[in-house]
């Protein structure tokens, strides 16, 4: 019965604008608990002071990153199996947010690299990795942007994330094994095991990572419905009961 | 809704009854930026029948075709075509410039494994023995659909779907093309013919829909 | 399979009718080869050096260049549609095609590779394993390019956006390939290199075909 509901436009637009609040609490709560703990409580790292401290945004980052690809793909296969409307617009409101991640992960590995090579970019397996893995969302977003008519386009886009997932462990992995071929420099923490004390706040704000991940989705997903919907009754019903905000971004951007 | 104009001319005998049924379409549709482009479509064909797709331009005749021949997904509805081979002549002609008439068929009967009929003597049968050995980029636009057209001829499709087959011919052009309509449903196939209504086919036993154009729907 | 070897043979005499467009990868295969000392510098050890990912960005390169002829003339004089009624399975349809793209545009480019290993001062004991190289990796990026140029035939655009979608794609066979030939160089064991671009070869020719023919399903609706 939820399932089916779903389906249904109007239902899911009031659904996911209940939730969106929460998650965004949820969210603003989780990481400042744990930037507080990063950014203050923890104590500086042996070898590399207090520039460590980029972990609790880069990893959570990259994880997400990787994560949300994953996520996108396993939507679109549902997507383009059982030509779910609902699907493609949750996969495709995604790519945007996994981008995000990536360039996150991307600009604060560069920052953590400075103090440790001196130098803004290093070819590292991790940073290489997600410059290829933003090329990919870039590929998804740019084909779904390309075609004019929005099924075709999500169901072109939504094929092409299924056959990048497929490839992304296999680029991970050659990437890895390319950086290590050509003695590579590489940014992480000394040594392989983390201090439980500097673990846990990292985990909460992965935590935290995964419900701005949900409030920013259903709030996309919610604008491209109603983009999308433009012409159905259910969203003129929406724009006169004064949801100002929503439904004037959306009329501005169809002139 | 649905919403169908059919003339079905009544049987004199009762064999009629007994042929079998080629395609069954239920509450067709598709949907283009999420409005259905035609209202949805029921009807079932028989062999040995023949139905035309009337409508104004925009109201979907290509689009309904090519749902037919499995080039396009529905929306909803279904489809269940019982033919064990369907043809289709689409406003692309699939020719291929570099190659002659001739060329271009023994393709096509190779590619649909064998020859079934000589090439020869469809290329007679559709007008093109003088012009068959000629790249196909010298020919007019008449003579390539006639070569389209000689297609059907070679690859004996049980069932026919022709989305516009009468542009671009002259008078012996369209003859041609109701002689193998003809041919073709008096052989025991079903054919589907789109045409925006300066020549009909008027045959016997045929039957004609009138496909409207989809309206907004408001939900 | 008569379908197959039928569509196969006609590419190739298609191609071959328009024996000038053939060359056309060649050529720039050889200008883009030849821009590396310009830009760089002639030194040959520097040229040595680099020479194994030139050759390889350069087959690239002519690779996705050449792609847009794959499905193009198909596509826009309605054979695709044809095929895709006729009841043939359009993956190994596919498969046809890509062939006789790799026969006509890739096995060229492996065929040319010593005359730019050549230029670029590659060490002579590489050659053949460099040759090998491309011999199992350009059929890895027609292959996958296949599919590229599946989803973007209908765009307008398609080919600039064509590059972004399968250059990602292409990392892996890149440092494959590249790490093979470079193998033999520093006197390192090579098979292990050229095994797993076997492997990838033969997984693409399972799945590729399939996801090229879903593009191209997609691409016509």
């Amino acid at each position: 019965m939820f399932i089916h509901k779903l389906g249904s436009p109007p239902w899911f637009y009031d659904f996911a604008g209940k939730c969106i609040p929460w998650l965004w609490a949820a969210f603003a709560i989780l990481a400042s608990v744990s930037l507080y703990q990063g950014l203050f409580r923890v104590p500086p790292d042996y070898l590399q002071g207090e520039s460590f401290r980029i972990i609790y945004l880069h990893v959570p980052a990259a994880w997400m990153s990787m994560m949300i690809y994953a996520l996108m793909a396993v939507m679109g296969f549902i997507a383009l199996v059982w030509r779910i409307r609902m699907m493609e617009i949750l996969a495709m409101c995604s790519a945007p947010i996994g981008a995000a991640f990536t360039l996150v992960a991307l600009v604060s590995g560069s920052l953590w690299g400075r103090p440790t090579w001196g130098t803004y970019w290093v070819w590292d397996a991790r940073l290489t990795s997600e410059l290829v893995l933003l090329f990919l969302y870039l590929g998804v977003m740019g084909l779904f942007s390309a075609y004019d008519e929005p099924r075709k386009a999500a169901r072109a886009a939504c094929l092409l994330a299924i056959v990048g997932v497929i490839n992304l462990p296999i680029i991970h992995y050659s990437v890895k094994w390319w950086n290590t071929l050509h003695q590579g420099s590489s940014i992480g923490l000394s040594g392989s095991s983390i201090h439980p004390s500097m673990l846990w706040p990292l985990l909460v704000m992965a935590l935290a990572t995964k419900f701005y991940y949900a409030a920013n989705l259903l709030a996309r997903a919610r604008v491209l419905l109603l983009e999308q919907d433009l012409r159905k009754g259910w969203t003129r019903k929406i724009s006169k009961i004064g949801n100002s905000n929503v439904s004037s971004r959306v009329e501005k951007r169809d002139q | 809704m649905a919403f169908s104009n059919l003339q079905i001319l009544q049987p004199d005998s009762e064999t009629q009854a007994e042929l079998p049924e080629m395609l069954k379409v239920s509450q067709l549709s598709l949907e283009r930026y999420f409005q259905p482009v035609f209202q949805p479509v029921d009807f079932s064909l028989k062999a040995g029948e023949l139905m035309v797709i009337t409508g104004a331009n925009g109201s979907g005749k290509t689009t309904l075709i090519r749902l037919l021949a499995g080039i396009l997904t529905a929306s909803s509805g279904s489809i269940s075509s019982s033919a064990t081979s369907t043809a289709y002549l689409g406003h692309a002609l699939a020719i291929k410039e570099d190659l002659s008439a001739l060329q271009n068929l023994r393709f096509v009967a190779e590619f649909n494994g064998g020859f079934k009929t000589s090439i020869e003597l469809v290329l007679r049968q559709a007008g093109l023995s003088r012009v068959a050995h000629q790249p196909a980029r010298t020919l007019s636009a008449g003579q390539r659909k006639r070569c389209a057209l000689a297609r059907l001829l070679l690859v004996s499709a049980q069932l026919w779907l022709l989305d516009e087959p009468y542009s671009n011919l002259d008078q012996e052009g369209i003859e041609l093309v109701d002689e193998l309509l003809i041919q073709h449903v008096s052989g025991g196939g079903a054919a589907i013919v789109a045409t925006h209504g300066e020549h009909r086919p008027q045959l016997e036993r045929q039957r004609d829909l009138f496909l409207l154009a989809g309206f907004a729907t408001d939900e | 399979m008569q379908a197959f070897s039928a569509l196969l043979r006609r590419d190739l005499s298609l191609a071959l009718r328009r024996r000038d467009e053939l060359l056309l990868p060649l050529f720039f295969m050889m200008v883009t080869v030849s821009l590396f000392p310009l830009g760089i510098g002639p030194s040959s050890d520097l040229l040595a050096r680099i020479a194994p990912g030139v050759i390889w960005i350069a087959a690239l390169l002519a690779t996705v260049v050449s792609l847009d002829s794959l499905f193009r003339a198909d596509y826009e004089d309605g054979s695709l549609e044809q095929f895709m009624v006729s009841g043939q399975p359009l993956p190994l349809l596919v498969l046809a095609k890509v062939l006789a793209h790799w026969l006509i545009a890739g096995l060229p480019v492996v065929l040319l590779s010593p005359l730019l290993a050549l230029w670029l001062n590659l060490d002579v004991q590489a050659w053949w394993v460099m040759m090998a190289s491309l011999a199992l990796g350009t059929p890895i990026l027609s292959l996958i390019g296949a599919i590229g140029v599946g989803l973007t035939i209908g765009l307008r655009r398609g080919g600039q956006l064509l590059s972004l979608l399968v250059f990602p794609l292409y990392v892996p066979v890149l440092i494959i390939a590249t790490a093979a030939i470079m193998a033999v160089l520093d006197g390192l064991p090579y098979v292990p290199f050229l095994g797993l671009l076997l492997a990838g070869l033969l997984t693409s020719l399972t799945l590729a075909p399939f996801a090229a023919a879903a593009a191209l399903k997609i691409s016509l609706s």
